[in-house]
């Protein structure tokens, strides 16, 4: 026995199988399982297990699946592109900025207090805000900016990306100053000596440097959003649709096939999509 | 027999069920009054779920004070409700549900029916819920009407039957007739038609409810009403009409028409008050709420009648012995008026309207049943004034408003096309 543990091979597997048996029953076991219902029939109010592909054909027979995949890439790709620049923005400033140890960490803990709070609650408190009569429209109202309230504050793809930005942004703040943080200072200072201006340093030194940062951000962000449903059902008043949103309704209607179909289309695609994010970055190389 | 079950290592369970049977067998002689035994009963817990419209937990506290067992509640939307009853039969003792979930889930075998005969106030529940007809000159209205799916054929019966078989399969408990809830002082002049609901001029300040059985339903009396077209039977629509429904109502919401869906009561709610909506479908209690934030808002009659729902209580295939006998003394207790005089000051039809009249005041009874205005302030049943002296229900007395029911919640035959339309609708 003893000699048995001393072989480095069991030693080996033995650390690693309580993370492969927990990933085993908890991750694979359910995926297995949402593709075999995938192939089952449903009815009113049963399920019958089958081996059928008209889930599928329905899911890619229908026009409206097009439109909410591209209304899902669509919320991706813009709430990437503003929580990477408010992101960047914010960890460039706590890294280069401040000075201090102190007051960075302060500072960066101040980032997550909205974190305190779940994240249903901070979404929901847009709606008064941004409402018809909405602290937002009574306010520039009584500026004089608009003469009767604005409409698609509240209920709109706005309302919706402005919530994804808001809940979002700290999963881009995080990894993108972390890898900041170990820059090596001297590279700059290197840089400088050099003669390069401040754009230049950070055009061809900081983001390069810091591209594990951003693709890990980028990668949090973008399966969060693809993910998600009830913000946009919040936020929209139930009128867009994203593929969370597809699935949550095919399991409110107990059309459980249809949704795991919908469900193994929409992991395809996640994976595929992050799959080529990271043929751009290895992030494994880099950290 | 505390000592038996250390001897023979019975459960407590399979106990009470043998002292139950024994209890039945004992008390069979004297039914129609069924007693109960008082200690064993204690210890009983149901399990009760249901859409938050009566699952309220005065009932439950009243249960514990009046039966002595304990009643749990748990309040879902309507599609988690039909849901847990497909699915989930070990998980309630008592589903709490309308009439049209029954017919989606009752095939699924996850309830059993009930035996008419043990139900005390039988004969006094409204004849909607018996014959269909609410006096005996009325029509019945389109749709999954509750005495269509009201019976079965036996004990273990899994199909419904339209006659009075002595096997229910849902008790009766409650009953409304639904309109559109719209905001007076917002709209300012009168509204008396279901087509209002896409006029232009409420362009972007329109809702209506994203619950496919229930939407469809109010669709199909705005399309009606807009002159698009006559069902044969709205209740029951072919796959021809379910599209043009549904595409009458697409091109409304990309031209903007709706402000927003909603799919739970307290979204309906928040629509209203705050003014983001001045026209949409609603819950009679919402206009309530609405109203006891001070904000002006009438459940409007209109001229082509109600969409009415009706809802009940069944019981769980699972429930045997003690814990059904239980079941059937809450229901009894259920039916015989305090409950019902609670709902129906929330402005609900109770479906024994004679036993709630016993626990409501004359001016109450008058103003919710017989549509008078009210002498003094009227109450909900946790104290808010719902109306002053003077004020008279919307739609008035309760053969007016249930008169004019012109359908019902439904579960139509192409109720799965419909289902995927309408994903297809919210998608859209």
């Amino acid at each position: 026995m003893k000699k048995l543990l001393e072989n480095r091979n069991v030693t080996g597997w033995l650390m690693v199988s309580p993370l492969a048996a927990v990933l085993l029953v908890f991750l694979v076991m359910p995926i297995i399982l949402i593709i075999i219902v995938s192939f089952w029939r449903a009815t009113e109010f049963s399920i019958i297990p089958a081996f059928e592909w008209d889930n599928y054909a329905f899911l890619f027979g229908s026009p409206v699946t097009y439109t909410v995949f591209l209304n899902t890439f669509k919320y991706a790709f813009i709430t990437w592109a503003f929580t990477l620049v408010i992101g960047f923005t914010v960890a460039y400033y706590l890294t280069f900025h401040i000075r201090s140890q102190t007051w960075q960490i302060a500072l960066f803990l101040l980032c997550t207090i909205p974190f305190w709070t779940s994240n249903i609650i901070r979404m929901i408190s847009w709606i008064p805000f941004l409402g018809r009569n909405g602290i937002a429209n009574s306010t520039l109202m009584s500026w004089g900016v608009l003469d009767e309230p604005v409409e698609w504050l509240l209920f709109s793809d706005f309302a919706v990306i402005l919530a994804f930005v808001h809940l979002y942004t700290l999963f881009m703040v995080v990894p993108i100053f972390n890898t900041m943080m170990r820059i090596d200072r001297s590279l700059i200072e290197a840089a400088r000596d050099a003669g390069a201006s401040g754009v230049q340093i950070l055009w061809n030194v900081i983001i390069p440097l810091t591209k594990p940062g951003i693709m890990i951000g980028t990668i949090f962000v973008v399966t969060l959003v693809m993910g998600d449903f009830i913000t946009v059902r919040f936020m929209s008043g139930s009128q867009s649709a994203n593929v969370g949103r597809l699935i949550s309704n095919d399991i409110a209607l107990l059309q459980y096939p249809s949704a795991s179909a919908t469900a193994i289309v929409l992991l395809a695609t996640v994976l595929i999509t992050i799959g080529i994010l990271l043929r751009f970055v290895d992030i494994r190389k880099e950290l | 027999m505390t000592k038996l079950t250390s001897q023979t290592g019975l459960s407590r369970r399979d106990l009470l069920k043998g002292a139950a049977s024994t209890a039945i067998a004992a008390g069979s002689t004297t039914l129609g009054a069924p007693m109960l035994w008082a200690q064993n009963i204690k210890d009983v817990t149901l399990r009760q779920f249901g859409t938050g419209v009566s699952n309220l937990n005065d009932v439950a506290n009243k249960v514990k004070e009046d039966l002595g067992f304990t009643l749990e509640m748990t309040a879902l939307d309507t599609d988690s409700v039909t849901q847990r009853a497909a699915t989930q039969p070990n998980s309630f003792d008592i589903a709490d549900i309308e009439y049209f979930i029954c017919k989606k889930v009752w095939a699924a075998g996850n309830m059993q029916a009930m035996d008419t005969s043990k139900i005390a106030n039988y004969d006094k529940i409204a004849g909607t819920f018996r014959s269909g007809l609410l006096t005996p000159t009325s029509t019945i209205a389109q749709g999954t009407a509750p005495h269509t799916v009201g019976f079965t054929s036996g004990p273990n019966g899994t199909d419904f039957v339209q006659e009075e078989s002595g096997w229910m399969t849902l008790i009766p408990t409650i009953y409304n007739a639904d309109t559109l809830g719209i905001r007076p002082d917002l709209i300012g002049r009168p509204i008396n038609n279901w087509s209002e609901l896409l006029n232009p001029e409420f362009k972007g300040k329109a809702s209506i409810l994203d619950i496919s059985s229930i939407g469809i339903m109010d669709m199909a009396m705005v399309v009606e009403s807009m002159g698009e077209y006559t069902y044969p039977d709205k209740g029951n629509m072919t796959k021809e009409e379910i599209d043009l429904t549904l595409g009458i109502f697409t091109e409304a919401k990309k031209n903007g028409q709706f402000r927003a869906f909603w799919k739970s009561f307290d979204e309906s709610v928040n629509l209203m008050a705050s003014g983001e909506v001045v026209i949409q479908s609603m819950w009679s209690p919402a206009i309530t709420a609405v109203k006891s934030q001070g904000v002006p808002c009438v459940y409007q009659p209109l001229e082509e009648g109600y969409r009415s729902w009706g809802g009940g209580l069944g019981i769980s295939a699972a429930l045997s012995g003690l814990e059904l006998e239980a079941a059937y003394e809450y229901i009894n207790w259920y039916l015989s008026g305090w409950v019902g005089g609670y709902l129906m000051r929330q402005g609900y039809y109770s479906a024994v309207p004679e036993t709630s009249k016993e626990f409501m005041t004359a001016d109450e009874w008058g103003f919710w049943y017989e549509g008078k205005a009210a002498k003094g302030d009227i109450l909900s049943p946790t104290g808010d004034k719902l109306a002053g002296a003077g004020e008279v229900r919307d739609g008035g007395a309760f053969l007016d408003r249930m008169g004019s029911v012109v359908c019902w919640n439904s579960v139509m035959d192409e109720n799965q096309y419909m289902v995927r339309k309408w994903n297809e609708f919210i998608a859209a």
